[in-house]
């Protein structure tokens, strides 16, 4: 299969969804002109004119907002949001009218909205361009969340998205726009939601990653297989729906587990994972649940800093070891 | 005297329509205000009694395609457009028939066959919305507009001003409508805005900026009418302030500490409908005893949603879980 980088994977599922469907259309701070600033949308205002490839103000409270009337007038679509910090300066439309459209009107409203964004840390861009926002929104029922990382899932996600009737938040990791992979160029081809990805088969601990640390856990993994330990590394694809099954069923394999994920450690995704593992999975267990996250502080500026405060390798490495010891190491913060 | 020209230029089936409207939402407010009392209605009322005109005055000068976008004070923008007071009774009720099956209650009243695209619980909150649905139209070569209704209290917040201006940038068939009821809940509009004309705005974005009598139904309709036929014509926003008085409180029960009865009763005597009633008897155009008619008959039709709110069952209890996204996962509602 030919490869593309996952970023060719985002712009070729909205380029075959726009050919194919006259409703939906891009729009963002510079979406169009300048291509995106992360070139993701490059060359997109060529093929489709300023119509459909929409420049706007920086107003994030009217890029959302008016996604959100366009899709309740019958169109689909794709609103870039350029940084997952900037999703605050449209919270109470995300939050309060997309998400809640559907269910207030007592189910009338079909909100076909994608909400495209940048998430995680690109390198010293400090603490208001790295933030991994996808808990955040965990938190509010009417959203559906995709934290892609592959170049096959950002395709074949955002193509389930924008053929879908509700609003879904992309969450797409800067560090991950450069990763080349395999992916289909059938025009048909989708992700489901709600269904995991096994990355990496194995029987003695559970990695279950999200996003951008998908990569990091595969790597970890690799190195705990010289060691002789398997792990197997699962995928979620999507936060809201998750695969609950698909997660269980490998915690009963394998009785050990960790939840890694480049948000903050408090009440991150790894949170509600955790809980509803214990909820549903404690007899398997034979060590506690793991985090390996961002540390609870703002992420900072400095390369060395950063390094302290994102989740690294390493640290996947000492939870790996310490849940094959089935001891805890208390973690600070 | 009322600045507009006069009535007879207008069809009587128009006039009657405006009478009619206004009656049956002030009728409605005072009703639902009576049950909210009695108990039949659990939240909260923001009736809208003395906003009638601007109301019925902007819907009547839309087409039945057109859509508007309303607020937490929303019940006569949606009678206005349309809205059919037993459904809407019975929403405020809680009960399964209501518009929305008793999810969303007053302030989140829609029906999108009617180009209702809701009330709103957030202060500003459906002025982007309505500048999207003109986004849509303006892309499809629609020649439909989009009337977003909001007070003075939502032209502070920051979604009137990037819709203002990003609709003005791509020239989108929208109608900013702001029902200057100079106060924001328990705040006058002197004390949370250096200016004394909203529509003054207007000029910040490079739209035309109208200010209106917003309790003469007519002007109100004449400006609207002249937003609307500028925005098919593909000329871009209007920002009309349409200056009028709430005569209720904020919500019900609200004390009122931050105006005097003085000045509610001078407002009373601007009274939209007795106004608009005096007019049209003045000017010959009807007789008192169509206007009791009408009356009558409105009272009959409130009569009729109470008893048809009453009567509607309550919604499953398990009803709750559904509705939250257009299909379920795993079996399960997530």
């Amino acid at each position: 299969m030919r490869e593309i980088t996952y970023s060719e994977a985002i712009r070729e599922a909205m380029s075959e969804e726009m050919r194919r469907d006259p409703r939906v259309f891009l729009m963002g701070e510079d979406v169009g002109v300048f291509g995106g600033v992360w070139g993701v949308s490059a060359g997109m205002l060529q093929e489709f004119g300023e119509e459909r490839v929409r420049d706007t103000a920086i107003s994030e409270t009217a890029i959302v907002g008016m996604g959100l009337g366009a899709a309740l007038c019958g169109m689909r679509p794709i609103v870039e949001i350029m940084f997952a910090d900037f999703l605050m300066c449209a919270g109470d439309q995300i939050v309060n009218q997309v998400a809640k459209a559907r269910y207030m009107s007592g189910g009338k409203a079909d909100v076909p909205l994608v909400i495209r964004v940048t998430t995680g840390a690109p390198g010293s861009a400090a603490a208001q361009h790295s933030q991994s926002a996808e808990s955040w929104f965990m938190n509010v029922p009417g959203l559906k969340i995709a934290v892609p990382a592959t170049p096959a899932d950002a395709k074949g996600l955002l193509k389930t998205a924008l053929r879908g009737r509700d609003p879904v938040l992309f969450f797409e990791h800067k560090m991950l726009y450069a990763l080349r992979g395999p992916v289909p160029e059938d025009e048909n081809f989708t992700v489901p939601f709600g269904e995991a990805a096994i990355r990496r088969s194995g029987d003695d601990l559970t990695i279950i990653a999200i996003g951008g640390m998908v990569p990091k856990a595969l790597q970890a993994a690799e190195k705990l297989a010289q060691e002789g330990i398997q792990a197997e590394v699962i995928d979620p694809r999507t936060l809201v729906p998750l695969d609950v099954p698909t997660l269980l069923e490998s915690v009963a394999k394998t009785g050990r587990v960790m939840i890694v994920h480049e948000a903050h450690r408090r009440s991150g995704p790894g949170a509600e994972i955790a809980a509803i593992l214990a909820e549903q999975a404690v007899e398997y267990l034979d060590a506690p649940i793991l985090r390996v996250a961002a540390k609870n502080v703002p992420i900072p500026y400095s390369p060395s800093l950063e390094q302290t405060v994102l989740p690294q390798e390493e640290d996947i490495l000492r939870a790996a070891h310490e849940l094959m010891r089935g001891v805890k190491v208390a973690e600070p913060l | 005297m009322d600045a507009t020209k006069s009535l007879s230029s207008y069809p009587t089936s128009l006039l009657l329509e405006m009478f009619r409207r206004m009656t049956l939402i002030r009728e409605f407010e005072l009703r639902a205000i009576e049950e909210r009392h009695r108990g039949l209605i659990p939240g909260f009322i923001h009736s809208c009694v003395g906003q009638e005109a601007t109301a019925v005055g902007a819907c009547l000068a839309l087409n039945p395609d057109d859509v508007i976008t309303s607020t937490h004070r929303g019940h006569g923008h949606l009678i206005a457009k349309g809205g059919e007071a037993r459904y809407m009774m019975a929403e405020l009720a809680g009960r399964q028939p209501g518009y929305c099956l008793g999810r969303g209650g007053s302030l989140h009243i829609s029906d999108f066959n009617l180009g209702i695209l809701g009330a709103n619980g957030i202060v500003g909150g459906g002025i982007p919305i309505a500048a999207g649905a003109a986004l849509a139209f303006k892309m499809r070569g629609e020649r439909r507009v989009a009337l977003a209704f909001f007070g003075d209290g939502a032209a502070n917040e920051g979604a009137f001003h990037e819709a203002a201006n990003q609709s003005a940038v791509w020239k989108l068939p929208v109608i900013f409508f702001c029902e200057n009821n100079l106060y924001g809940e328990g705040t006058a509009m002197h004390r949370s805005t250096a200016i004394q004309n909203l529509a003054d705005r207007a000029v910040a974005y490079g739209f035309p900026g109208v200010i209106v009598d917003g309790n003469d139904v007519v002007a109100v309709y004449e400006a609207v009418r002249q937003a609307a036929e500028r925005a098919r014509n593909g000329e871009g926003p209007t920002l009309i302030e349409a200056k009028t008085y709430r005569l209720r409180g904020h919500y019900e029960g609200d004390p009122q500490v931050y105006r005097t009865p003085q000045e509610v009763e001078e407002w009373k005597r601007r009274d939209p409908i007795p106004r608009f009633r005096a007019r049209l008897l003045q000017e010959q155009l009807v007789d008192e005893s169509t206007l009791e008619e009408i009356q009558g008959e409105i009272m009959a039709q409130l009569d009729e949603a109470v008893l048809f709110a009453k009567q509607a069952s309550q919604p499953q209890s398990e009803d709750a879980l559904y509705g939250v996204y257009a299909d379920i996962h795993n079996g399960l509602v997530f």
